[in-house]
This record gives C-alpha cells, structure tokens and sequence, in this order.
C-alpha cells in the first residue's frame, strides 16, 4: 500500500502523468466524438476538459500543477496556428475571387460579435467588468485578453469567457448552419472562424477542407478587426470611460 | 518532418517578432501563419512535406484547446457573480455571429448569372 503511494506521489510530481492524463482524457473525448458520428454535441475538447477538470479536483491537484505537464501540448498551438497557412494558400484561388465578401462579411460579423456581447450584458444588467470582459469574446484569446487589459476589464475573466465562446461555436455552429440552409462551405468555415475562433477552427477542419481554410482565415483576420474595432467603439459609446 | 517542423516554428518566431517590433494588434502566431502564407504564395506551391506535417498538426487541433481550456477552473468564480447576463449573451451573441457572418457570405459569394446573359446578348 505504501508502496503504491510513494508510485503516486513520484509521478504526480512529474510532467508525465498529467501530459498522458491529457491525451488521454482527448483519446476518450474523441472516440465517443467518433461514435456519435462526429455529432458537433459531442464536442472532443468539451468532454477532454470535463475529464481532466474533475480528475484534477478529485485529487486535489492545482492547475498550476497540472500545466507543468499539459504545457508540452499547449505550446504546439503556436506552430499549429503558422501551419493554417497550409490550407489557406490551397484555396488560394476561392479566397482571392471572394476578397470583398471575405472583408465585408468579417467586418459585419465582427461588429455582431462584439455589440450583441455588449448590448446583451448590458440589457441583463451585468456590471462595467463584465460588459467589457466580454466584448472581445470572439477572438482569439492572447488578442481578446489584450483588448480587455486595454479597456479595463478582467483579462483572466475574458480568457474564460473566449474559451467558452469557442466551444459553444464548435457545438451549436454547424446545427444551427443547417437549420439555415447554407450550404457554402466558405461561408461555414469563415463564420465558424470569426464567431468561435480556434476551436471553431479545430471543427471545421476536421469536417471539410474548405471550411478549415475559410475558419482559420476568419480568426486571423478577426483578430486583426476586433483588436481595432472594439477600442474605437468603446471611445464611440462610452466616450472613453 | 523536423525540417518542415523547424520552418513552422522559424516562421513563428519571426512572427512574435514582427509583432513586438511593430506593435501589430495580432498574436506572434498569427502573424507567423501570414508570413508562411506570403512564402508559400512566393513559392507557388505547397512542398509535400510541409503539406503532411501541417495536415498531421491541424487534424488534432482541437487536442492543443484542452490545456488551456482546463484553465477554466481557476475562474469559475469569476462567472458566478454575473452568470445570467454573461451565459445569455455567450450564447446569443455566439449564435448570431454566426448566423449573420455565414448568411453574409453566403450571398456575396453567390456568383451572379449576369456573366451568362452578357454572353449571351454579345
């Protein structure tokens, strides 16, 4: 029995058991994804989380912790996000006859994202740091936590509001494409990408070609809007307060 | 597969960069999938084994969301303070978003059949 517990507790203070417990917990996530016939409710990154969040507090593990391990994973977004490159340049061709649609639909999409946000919050009456914690919820979360510093809100509050957006788009996006009858899959992919950002993207690319590069177009260049949108609407309706 | 990896990670660190030179409103990454981008465009194709590292990376995405996403529990406090303002408007003004971007696009994109016609007339 002792020995069993000096086992644990040597691997619980390596980076090893929580990199596997990753993995593992996104394995398990993506075979019931896989068995629900990829049903966009069975959303693998929602089910890894919620695996590796109750493990973690059943053993009293702190996140702090935990990314020692898990970090080896995160840091391979960076790369992954470069490597979007890959599937944009192969439709090349689609998105430079759409420049125009691309550009408006984003900027529309963009302004949607961030005032029904705001507009939302602020109808419901949730408090100054919220409305602004929210407002760049649609974007990538290293930009979004940027523009929430530079407007006064909670960066770690819109880190989880940013996360939470993401995985909401992935599941409720394409149901609710369906149920509107577009069947472009640029158009899919571009909304997936501005709405939801990265894990938007994630579910796009792995259901079509052209969505993928239309969505990690999108959140790109959403990035891009938002970060110099949302300041100049704030200045706008709230005259910099 | 190294050297395709070692060309994504260059291409990233010049991205991050760019952007602390330049003060872009973008992550470093983002950057970094422009200037890949404005490479491949340069080369005018994509090398083969780039296109399979970048395919292997991007078919698990979603894997690289989980240890961030975990990052969830340090803040569920945050969320409970205003809850119901913050839930309606996740998923309202998510939904919207989307509804309004893709319908968007999917109109401006619809080639016009006007082309037909001229032709036609002509």
């Amino acid at each position: 029995m002792t020995n069993l517990r000096d086992v644990w507790v040597y691997l619980a203070a390596s980076p090893l058991l929580h990199l596997a417990l990753t993995l593992v917990a996104y394995r398990v996530g993506y075979l019931l994804y896989r068995r629900q016939r990829f049903n966009p409710l069975f959303n693998p990154v929602l089910i890894a989380i919620v695996i590796v969040v109750s493990i973690l507090l059943a053993t009293g593990t702190s996140y702090q912790t935990y990314f020692q391990g898990a970090q080896f994973v995160h840091f391979l977004l960076g790369p992954a996000t470069v490597a979007l490159a890959v599937p944009l340049y192969r439709q090349v061709e689609r998105v430079r006859r759409s420049g125009l649609a691309i550009l408006a639909s984003l900027l529309v999409g963009s302004l949607t994202a961030a005032l029904s946000a705001i507009g939302i919050v602020w109808l419901l009456g949730g408090d100054r740091d919220s409305i602004v914690s929210i407002a760049p919820k649609s974007v990538t979360a290293p930009v979004a936590m940027g523009i929430a510093e530079q407007l006064g809100g909670l960066p770690s509050l819109t880190a989880v509001l940013v996360i939470l957006t993401g995985i909401l788009g992935a599941m409720l996006g394409p149901p609710l494409l369906n149920r509107l009858g577009i069947k472009d899959w640029a158009a899919r992919g571009l909304a997936m990408g501005v709405a939801s950002h990265g894990i938007g993207t994630a579910r796009a690319l792995q259901v079509n070609d052209v969505a993928g590069a239309f969505a990690g177009l999108g959140m790109g260049l959403n990035a891009l809007a938002t970060s110099i949108l949302i300041p100049a609407l704030w200045h706008l309706l709230f005259g910099g307060r | 597969m190294v050297e395709w990896i070692t060309i994504l990670v260059v291409c990233q660190l010049a991205g991050e960069a760019l952007v602390a030179l330049t003060h872009l409103p973008i992550p470093g990454p983002v950057c970094g999938m422009a200037l890949l981008f404005g490479a491949l465009v340069w080369n005018g194709r994509v090398p083969d084994g780039l296109g399979k590292t970048a395919d292997g990376l991007l078919s698990n995405l979603s894997l690289l969301f989980v240890p961030a996403g975990t990052g969830v529990m340090l803040h569920f406090k945050l969320l409970a303070g205003d809850w119901l303002p913050l839930g309606a408007a996740l998923i309202a003004s998510t939904l919207m978003t989307i509804a309004v971007t893709a319908w968007l696009m999917a109109r401006l994109s619809r080639r016009p059949p006007r082309r037909f016609e001229e032709r036609t007339r002509d």
